[in-house]
């Protein structure tokens, strides 16, 4: 009956009663994994660099040597120069941190109403079943039409400004939520159920103390694969209609001719996302610290 | 030691009319919520399966536990041992018959009820002190006053020093520590308890009841106490009720007469009085167990055929 260590750099020090010699060898295969696993993330970090720079240089030479046409495919230095305009100069509508920023507005805020929808949508439907079995074809038909369409009734309805482009990325961000949260929320431990309903809890602390830090770690599942249908929304909104935004800039390339502007808006994007992506990875290490750390990711603090 | 055969069976109450006193007299001194006790008549539950058929659990179940007393049920698997125990819960409701617990038919979750599972139903998200603490967070007590009570509950398992662990960083043997606190920190009128230590090896389950014959006689609720492991029902219990193949219902009550405080339940076994009664309940078990895998291994051998 003893608890399971916690602080990790307890397994490295060995215990007292065991001995010198023990405590020797111990050492010393610890020092073993220590350089054996640094040459490993070397060797990683070095196959991950020779692709960047094949992918890369073999864009460029081939682009150079005309074998690919740059004019229809970009180049990675016309893609650089391109950057750089922008960030010297501007876009045809205004500075270029305006749009990302414009950009960015928009997917955060349909981001946090889609999530924010699909959270309680799917604790209801969960919790209810009635609720559940009443909506349930609708929501089998709402999931099959391609939600990207009502991009353009958004447009048309709310205007070119900001609403429109945070509905559509609110519609897309929602679905993903709802059927995690939905899914989160029937998959509660029945007996942790019981368990609250037997030690007198109401309705409502059994979903603010049981039901929601249950289905949270489902919830946050989605969420990685949310903010980039934010982005989507964002941007796809911006391309069929906007004043500014990186989907415009993204459009107003494509009808100039410019593949280099359409990829430097990308890299922008993935910039955006990737950003994102990290803050939603440490909001999730500080919801869900309680969990026990899973089979990979202890065998990697090794 | 009587035998009462399930239609003669009455409430056996004047026999521990002595130990109830001297319980009452502790609960005073706490201010403790009174042992109910709990009855039930004539109860029959059936389920829907999924096919659409219908599965009888529990049938035409008779049961009395008195005020404070410990009863255990004994039977083969799938007699309906756990339904009769979510039954005086309020969990499930029975489908005939009455189940009452301190006089009133239990209608909605009993009142005053702790129950521990065989699974640990503590929240994974939540510290040790946080799941202990639910109890009288849910009756609306302070989170404060909550806590502090939580941290003495845990003292008295003898966690000290665990409180800010998550359950999985305990073993099992804590966990169930950690439950059995979570279970009497709201002082329960009534303790249900489903195989609450059917998971643990032989050495942890002895510390295990030690510990819970320790705190029961602290605080003396009524308890229904579902095993498979006849010895730990006769060490811990007043009363051990036999039940039949399913749908279940009683087949035998025998009075457990060993003296309290029975002290350490691995030297209770090698009684000579234990070992009597050990013999006369397995007789009678044995029969049913028999009868359980003979239509289990029968089953088995029909392709198809439903148990």
């Amino acid at each position: 009956m003893s608890a399971v260590p916690v602080n990790r750099s307890s397994q490295s020090t060995a215990p007292g009663a065991i001995g010198d010699l023990a405590a020797a060898e111990e050492a010393a295969v610890t020092v073993d994994i220590g350089t054996s696993t640094r040459r490993r993330r070397m060797w990683i970090w070095g196959a991950r660099i020779a692709t960047l720079v094949i992918i890369i240089g073999g864009w460029q030479l081939l682009t150079s040597a005309k074998i690919v046409d740059p004019f229809f495919w970009g180049q990675p230095s016309g893609i650089v120069k391109q950057l750089n305009a922008w960030v010297q100069h501007g876009t045809t509508y205004g500075s270029i941190w305006l749009q990302i920023w414009v950009t960015f507005k928009e997917a955060v805020l349909g981001f946090v109403f889609g999530v924010a929808a699909g959270v309680i949508a799917g604790v209801l439907l969960g919790m209810f079943h009635f609720l559940a079995d009443v909506a349930s074809p609708y929501i089998k038909i709402a999931n099959a039409i391609p939600r990207i369409v009502l991009g353009s009734l958004f447009t048309v309805a709310l205007g070119l400004g900001t609403p429109s482009k945070v509905a559509l990325a609110s519609v897309l961000v929602f679905f993903v939520v709802f059927f995690n949260a939905f899914q989160g929320v029937r998959e509660v431990d029945r007996n942790l159920l019981a368990n609250a309903r037997v030690l007198g809890a109401s309705k409502l602390a059994i979903i603010r103390h049981v039901v929601v830090p249950s289905a949270l770690v489902w919830i946050i599942a989605s969420l990685h694969v949310a903010f980039g249908l934010a982005i989507i929304g964002a941007i796809v909104g911006e391309y069929l209609g906007a004043t500014k935004g990186l989907g415009l800039v993204i459009a107003n390339s494509q009808n100039n001719f410019n593949p280099n502007g359409v990829f430097a808006a990308m890299v922008i994007i993935a910039i955006l996302a990737l950003t994102a992506e990290g803050l939603i990875g440490l909001l999730e290490r500080r919801l869900l610290s309680w969990r026990p750390p899973s089979q990979s990711e202890a065998a990697a603090a090794l | 030691m009587e035998i009462y055969p399930a239609k003669e069976m009455m409430t056996v109450a004047s026999t521990f009319a002595k130990r109830s006193r001297a319980a009452r007299g502790a609960r005073e001194r706490t201010g403790a919520a009174q042992a109910a006790p709990i009855e039930l008549r004539g109860v029959t539950k059936r389920f829907a399966t999924p096919s659409g058929s219908m599965f009888t659990a529990v049938r035409d179940f008779d049961m009395t536990v008195g005020a404070g007393k410990f009863c255990a049920v004994v039977g083969p698997s799938g007699c309906g041992k756990s339904t009769s125990l979510t039954m005086v819960a309020g969990l499930e409701r029975p489908s005939a018959g009455t189940v009452s617990v301190g006089g009133k038919p239990v209608d909605g979750i009993t009142a005053g009820t702790s129950f521990m599972f065989q699974a640990d139903a503590l929240m994974p998200w939540k510290t040790v002190v946080g799941n202990v603490a639910l109890g009288p967070v849910f009756r609306g007590v302070p989170k404060k006053e909550a806590e502090s009570q939580a941290r003495e509950w845990l003292r008295r398992v003898h966690l000290a020093g665990f409180e800010d662990h998550h359950p999985h960083q305990l073993s099992g043997g804590m966990r169930k520590r950690v439950s059995l606190a979570a279970a009497l920190i709201n002082e329960p009128s009534i303790l249900l308890m489903d195989e609450p230590f059917g998971a643990l090896d032989v050495q942890t389950k002895a510390m295990m009841s030690n510990e819970l014959l320790g705190l029961w006689e602290q605080t003396t609720p009524s308890v229904i106490f579902v095993t498979h492991d006849l010895e730990e029902a006769i060490a811990l219990a007043d009363q051990v009720v036999v039940m039949t193949v399913g749908p279940g219902t009683v087949k035998a009550v025998y009075d457990i007469d060993l003296p309290r405080p029975r002290g350490a339940v691995q030297e209770i076994r090698f009684e000579p009085r234990f070992l009597e009664l050990h013999h006369q309940i397995w007789e009678s078990l044995r029969e049913e167990v028999e009868r359980a895998y003979a239509r289990t291994a029968s089953a088995a051998s029909k392709p198809g055929g439903q148990s």
